[in-house]
């Protein structure tokens, strides 16, 4: 660490000293030189530093936001590398450094359940190399040859003397050996560390009030800023009265934040706040003022009969099949927009001057961060950097770095002053990047014996990658509206063979920003096909389980995690009485899910969940305690939107403005999952966003099967279930 | 200038007369352990307690606190952690992002002092707090083993509660 380091970090601990409590972890990172992690040398390469005292620091490229990936990757670096697990810490390297380094870190984007699987490969590799570069330096110092070094924990010993030294006495020299080339990765059936249900690293601080998340930084100087954007999407700022704001205690400035928005920043935020509520703001709402839901569900269901669809998978001729059908069944099916609502709303706090733009930010992606920093900065990207901050949440949300864009806007106006700028809960309600809105029309042809001949499925509607990255489009097609519906591959294949099958989109975008919300299109499209199958089977008279068992012949993995499903809540048997059963399958993320939902429902209509019993097949498993953690956490997300959770739009604003409009799943609603992880090796799925997906149509199932009401429209609070 | 007594201190601030009790333990006196999450007393990330009431801090004027009533935030629930349901909540690895935890964790203290043996119906009750990873399971199996651990802590006899997760903790690691 260098002295500007140093001086840095005493400053702002200082200043958390005389404020009582903050105290700064290990994952907070000061370092204002993007070629410095002096502190943590010496590097052996980029995943791993060897402190003298045996210290291992492993770096996390990936962002933390509860998912328990700092964790995991730690292990995977930590089983390839032999350390001591209790010698083990994590540091962010920061999106500057990646930059000054060539990307050594590889991606950071943390988001499509990447973390593990989109980085096993080079950490593990990581790990690997550096115990080489260790292993060696030992040899070299012994003068023997390597081959007759080992070592466990941390631990070199040398099998022809009875010389032992240890990680941090070689790491000087290891550190200035060339890297080997020829890196072997364990076999998975001599692993340690992987695989077991070893306690997160980062748990303790959570408990005690000492964890920072980005809300919760104090720099000296800092000033705080509440800031309102144009409530209907695309609106601008025509006119900004600021007199009664400016009179207000602690108010420091207004400001206008690019061409939609207005900042209040004061000495706290509370103050800026309620300042913000006393600015007097005329918006031009420009052509979506009138905008609302009803009217968007109208465009969408037109084009559920539209003539421009593109196709997502194309089996055969399920359009003459099912023209020529002995008897149709047809459905249509809705899922509404819907808010991330991470408990920590948005926040990013920015220091700007001339020289350099310096962020702290609770991102999923510290190299889109940067980006957008740099370009509201104003400067090359060289004279920005980003610090990681823990996340109070993500699932999605976190990955757009709108907010990231709008606190240097505002930091900008207010040059070498660091600006705390944190959104209000009816802010971040109304400024999301929501989950899409689609409709989907299933029709299913069926022969005289009640077996399908062919199904279409139709969905029209809105797609996220058309309002973020239009320009991964391919001629007009979004590929990621058809998540879970693929003719194979190994991301998000369907688990049916149909003879002849039609899957195809009919894009319909309305003016609300669209975003990948966790579990993204699984959520909707497994809604879709599950209940659709569920209703296939009940008019056909056939077992649920027993038509899919028969659909997915051709799929053993997805079958393989269905039947775990089936055997541990012994479908063939009946549930207990008044309670009734629901299933769903889905891939997604690289892993096949499956899940049973056991509901009551009473006469005056009021659900129960009583149990979820839920089957995960990853490939390879790293933590299988946080795995568990990942499918209970997906029911909640998931079941907390199919229940009760729409943002609805009127005059082109979202009307919910916070949680008591917009209610998630509580501790009372929550049902007992019983998590069966069947890993079968060989392949690297994701975990947390598959089982969103299944949540909600095996409650929904169950649900039919108690009540004979099919809900197809959600959230579910639209409708009674009153007897 | 006003007093509140916090965390068995009595520490002066400065604050304007709406500001809520949550804005001035965050800003004036630095103790952010206690969170923002919605400002209208329905998430309870903000629960701290006061004369051991969990209360939400978001939507009580701080200059409505009596200087005899006596609040606890997080950071005062014990200096070292030691809290069983603190304990609990490690054994178990209940937080996931962990920013609703500081108000569930005073939420589930409160209700162990009141209840040292709830029901599953009065964990229902009291445990209304938002969290949008979904660790309300853990939270209702940290409850019950803190409860445990109390109760065998009472009886002295010492033996060590199951840790139902079987989550491993390798003696002398950050975990």
């Amino acid at each position: 660490m260098n002295a500007t380091n140093f001086s840095r970090r005493r400053f702002i601990q200082g200043g958390a000293a005389a404020a009582g409590s903050l105290v700064v972890g290990f994952h907070v990172p000061f370092a204002n030189s993007a070629t410095a992690t002096s502190a943590s040398l010496p590097e052996i390469n980029a995943w791993v530093v060897v402190q003298a005292n045996d210290t291992i620091v492993i770096r996390i490229a990936r962002s933390e936001m509860g998912q328990g990936t700092l964790t995991g990757l730690a292990q995977l670096v930590a089983e390839e590398l032999e350390c001591d697990w209790v010698k083990v810490t994590t540091e962010y390297p920061t999106p500057g450094q990646s930059l000054e380094r060539k990307r050594v870190w590889g991606n950071f984007a943390t988001s499509g359940s990447q973390g593990i699987r989109g980085s096993q490969d080079y950490v593990r590799k990581g790990g690997a190399e550096a115990r080489m570069m260790l292993l060696q330096a030992a040899a070299d110092e012994w003068k023997v040859p390597v081959a007759e070094c080992s070592v466990a924990k941390g631990v070199i010993s040398h099998a022809g003397s009875t010389r032992k030294t240890s990680y941090g006495k070689v790491a000087a020299a290891a550190a200035k050996l060339t890297p080997p080339t020829d890196i072997k990765l364990k076999d998975p059936k001599d692993w340690k560390l992987v695989g077991k249900r070893l306690a997160r690293l980062d748990t303790v601080d959570k408990t005690t009030g000492k964890q920072i998340y980005g809300m919760d930084l104090a720099l000296p100087g800092m000033l705080n800023a509440a800031v309102k954007a144009c409530p209907v999407f695309g609106g601008k700022l025509k006119s900004v009265d600021d007199t009664a704001a400016l009179q207000r205690p602690g108010v420091k400035k207004v400001l206008r934040v690019g061409d939609n928005a207005v900042a209040v920043v004061a000495d706290t935020w509370w103050r800026a706040k309620t300042a913000l509520d006393a600015v007097k703001i005329e918006w031009d709402e420009g052509v979506n003022a009138s905008a609302s839901s009803a009217a968007f569900a109208d465009v969408i269901k037109a084009g559920l009969d539209a003539k421009d669809a593109v196709i997502g998978n194309k089996q055969g001729d399920a359009l003459g099949a099912i023209g020529t059908a002995a008897r149709k069944i047809e459905a249509v099916y809705s899922y509404p927009h819907q808010n991330h609502a991470c408990m920590e709303t948005m926040n990013a706090t920015v220091k700007w001057t001339p020289e350099k733009c310096e962020v702290w930010v609770a991102t999923q992606n510290g190299e889109s961060a940067h980006a957008a920093a740099a370009d509201a900065a104003g400067l090359p990207p060289s004279k920005v950097e980003v610090y990681k901050m823990l996340l109070g949440g993500g699932f999605g949300r976190r990955g757009s770095p709108d907010y990231v864009r709008q606190a240097v806007l505002i930091a900008k106006q207010m040059p070498g002053t660091p600006i705390k700028m944190m959104w209000s809960r009816e802010e971040d309600m109304a400024q999301g990047r929501y989950h899409p809105v689609t409709q989907c029309k299933l029709t299913a042809g069926l022969d005289d014996k009640g077996e399908i001949t062919g199904l279409h499925m139709r969905i029209a509607g809105q797609s996220i990658i058309a309002g973020m990255r239009p320009e991964a489009l391919r001629d007009g097609k979004d590929p990621v509206v058809f998540q879970g519906l693929n003719d194979g591959g190994t991301e998000s294949a369907l688990g049916y063979t149909f003879a002849h099958l039609l899957v195809d989109h009919a894009m319909r975008n309305p003016h609300v920003p669209p975003g990948f919300w966790r579990g993204v299109n699984t959520n909707q499209n497994a809604i879709y096909l599950e209940c659709f199958i569920d209703e296939i089977a009940h008019a056909t008279k056939q077992d649920p389980l027993a038509l899919r068992r028969k659909l997915m012949a051709k799929h053993p993995k997805h079958l393989a995690v269905l039947d775990a499903v089936a055997k541990h809540v012994e479908w063939h048997k009946p549930p207990p009485k008044g309670v009734f059963r629901g299933l769903a399958q889905m891939m997604g993320y690289g892993s096949y899910v499956a899940a049973c939902a056991e509901v009551s429902v009473s006469n005056e209509g009021a659900l129960k969940i009583h149990r979820i019993v839920a089957a995960t097949d990853c490939g390879h498993v790293v933590n299988p305690q946080q795995v568990e953690a990942q499918v209970e956490g997906s029911f909640v997300y998931g079941l907390g939107a199919a229940l009760f959770q729409e943002c609805t739009v009127k005059d082109g604003r979202i009307e919910q403005t916070n949680f008591h409009q917009y209610p998630s799943l509580l501790l009372a609603d929550m049902p007992k999952v019983e998590t069966l992880i069947v890993p079968s090796g060989g392949f690297w799925g994701g975990v947390g966003e598959p089982t969103i997906a299944v949540g909600a149509p095996a409650v929904l199932n169950a649900i039919f099967a108690a009540t004979g009401k099919r809900i197809r429209e959600l959230p579910l609070t639209k409708h009674s279930l009153k007897a | 200038m006003a007093t509140l007594n916090v965390n068995g201190k009595l520490l002066d601030y400065q604050a304007d007369a709406d500001t809520p009790l949550l804005w001035v333990l965050r800003e004036q006196l630095g103790l952010t352990g206690t969170k923002y999450g919605c400002g209208i007393a329905v998430c309870g990330s903000c629960t701290v307690h006061i004369d051991g009431v969990p209360t939400r801090s978001c939507a009580r004027p701080a200059s409505s606190v009596k200087l005899g009533e006596k609040i606890v935030t997080i950071e005062g629930l014990t200096k070292d952690g030691s809290h069983p349901i603190q304990k609990a909540w490690v054994a178990l690895d209940v937080p996931q992002c962990g920013f609703c935890q500081s108000g569930m964790i005073m939420a589930a203290a409160a209700l162990v002092k009141a209840k040292p043996d709830p029901t599953d119906k009065e964990i229902d009750d009291a445990m209304t707090n938002i969290c949008r990873c979904g660790t309300y399971n853990r939270v209702r199996a940290g409850i019950k083993f803190a409860v445990q651990e109390m109760a065998n802590a009472k009886t002295g006899k010492g033996q060590k509660v199951v840790n139902a997760l079987n989550i491993e903790h390798v003696a002398g690691s950050k975990a």
